[in-house]
């Protein structure tokens, strides 16, 4: 278990020699993904953030994928999530990601109807 | 005692316990667990901040305008970098403390206490951080007017820069009497002074034609839409009541207070985290330090603080993606 680390990442594709190794270049990707965000987010691109797909900018698309990314490797690799039974693992996870994507779904819909109450209803409220 | 219990012949076996599905400790397993009840703790938060957000989605405030500061470079334009800074210095604890968990499993004390001091040392950095972000947000920077109906004013130049209000107010000579209990109602206090007074802003702002008012509301493409300078003038004598200087619960110069409140209440909250997270690293610190762990032959208490340690490093992420980025 906690003793044998599974050395694989990006399925396989790149197999580390040691722990060790592993964790620098998990650091190291974690890097690159941080210094990829923070530019994106001071140069703001014009095509990403006029265009949108799905009602949401594809800047933010991109944020939102590459901080999964993130959350991904630093459970997966830092938390050792990779080493753990599927069960222990799923228990965890997917528990979370359920609850999570169903608060948000209805907190994001309740926001953007009150959103369009306040624009469209009588009550004037910009004074 | 011996008498009640029960011999069933299954010790050992799956119906006595003898197996463990997860192959989890009791210890880890219950780490896991929190981990997962914190984490809705802090989707609920933020769940919140976007719902806040998509109902005043044409008024929002736009990060990269709030957070410009970097310590000792005054007057310079830097968004985000200090939070960018933060993050790395958060990832690399998270380094650290996994090499302190690796080191831990090989019983390489020394190591250990190294790879856990550094940890800490980043924990420390990076609370102190998040105190001077938190200061510089409550100091404000360039002052704002708030209207009748709670809606921030900001002021521009002719270049469409924006402009501080002790650029432009005109001192007016004071008139106002100060609030004691010796004059007034001895269980009503004072209330918060700021620089400028709403009439020394409103003088300074008729003197001077080439100022114009920036409202919260933001156009199709996102920029805070600007007033003509008529528009402007009408706006800030029919609506303007009080001056705003930084933030507080109530007031924000930056624009909807809401903005305010979830700022303090969420990397507050995440900030508590990690101080937290500190002071129980030092604890296991200490206790790797007098050989606890030696004597035990397991580092595994190492292993569920790093996991803790990197559960906030992971919370820190979807903060700065969803305060600072998106």
């Amino acid at each position: 278990m906690a003793h044998e680390h599974k050395l694989e990442i990006f399925r396989g594709l790149v197999k580390f020699k040691s722990n060790i190794t592993k964790i620098w270049g998990i650091f190291f990707f974690l890097s690159v993904i941080t210094i990829i965000e923070v530019a994106f987010g001071i140069i703001k691109p014009a095509f990403l953030v006029d265009n949108s797909f799905l009602a949401m900018k594809w800047i933010n698309w991109l944020f939102i994928i590459l901080t999964l990314v993130k959350a991904y490797y630093i459970t997966w690799d830092f938390m050792h999530m990779r080493d753990e039974k599927k069960a222990m693992r799923r228990a965890v996870v997917w528990t979370a990601i359920f609850l999570i994507c169903y608060l948000v779904l209805i907190l994001l819909i309740e926001g953007d109807y009150i959103f369009e109450v306040y624009k469209d209803g009588f009550v004037k409220f910009d004074f | 005692m011996e008498a009640t219990v029960v011999e069933t012949g299954t010790e050992g076996k799956a119906w006595g316990g003898g197996n463990q599905p997860l192959r989890a400790s009791y210890g880890k397993m219950m780490m896991w667990f929190f981990i997962v009840s914190d984490a809705l703790t802090f989707s609920g938060f933020l769940a919140s901040y976007g719902f806040s957000r998509f109902k005043f989605v044409d008024a929002w405030p736009i990060a990269d305008e709030v957070f410009t500061h970097f310590p000792f470079l005054h007057g310079v334009d830097a968004p985000m970098y200090y939070v960018a800074f933060m993050t790395f210095i958060l990832i690399f604890s998270s380094v650290t403390m996994v090499l302190a968990v690796d080191a831990g499993h090989k019983m390489q004390q020394k190591k250990v206490i190294l790879y856990m001091f550094l940890t800490i040392i980043g924990g420390a950095i990076f609370v102190g951080s998040q105190a001077w972000e938190w200061k510089t947000f409550i100091k404000g920077d360039f002052g704002a007017v708030e209207t009748k109906g709670g809606k921030i004013l900001q002021f521009l130049d002719a270049d469409g820069e924006r402009v501080a209000l002790r650029d432009f107010a005109i001192e007016l000579p004071k008139t106002r009497e100060i609030h004691e209990e010796s004059n007034g109602l001895w269980f009503q206090k004072d209330g918060t002074q700021t620089t400028y007074n709403f009439e020394e802003v409103k003088a300074g702002f008729m003197a001077d034609k080439s100022v114009l008012i920036r409202t919260q509301l933001k156009d199709e493409h996102g920029h805070h839409i600007v007033l003509s300078r008529e528009a402007s003038e009408a706006k800030l004598l029919n609506d303007g009541k009080l001056v705003v200087e930084g933030a507080n619960l109530k007031h924000n110069e930056y624009g909807t207070p809401l903005f305010a409140d979830f700022f303090f209440f969420i990397t507050g909250f995440h900030g508590f985290h990690v101080f937290s997270g500190v002071l129980i690293n030092c604890i296991i610190f200490f206790n790797v330090v007098i050989g606890t762990y030696e004597r035990r032959g397991s580092y595994e208490m190492v292993e569920k603080v790093g996991l803790y340690w990197h559960f906030v490093d992971l919370v820190w992420v979807f903060v700065f993606t969803f305060f600072y980025l998106v």
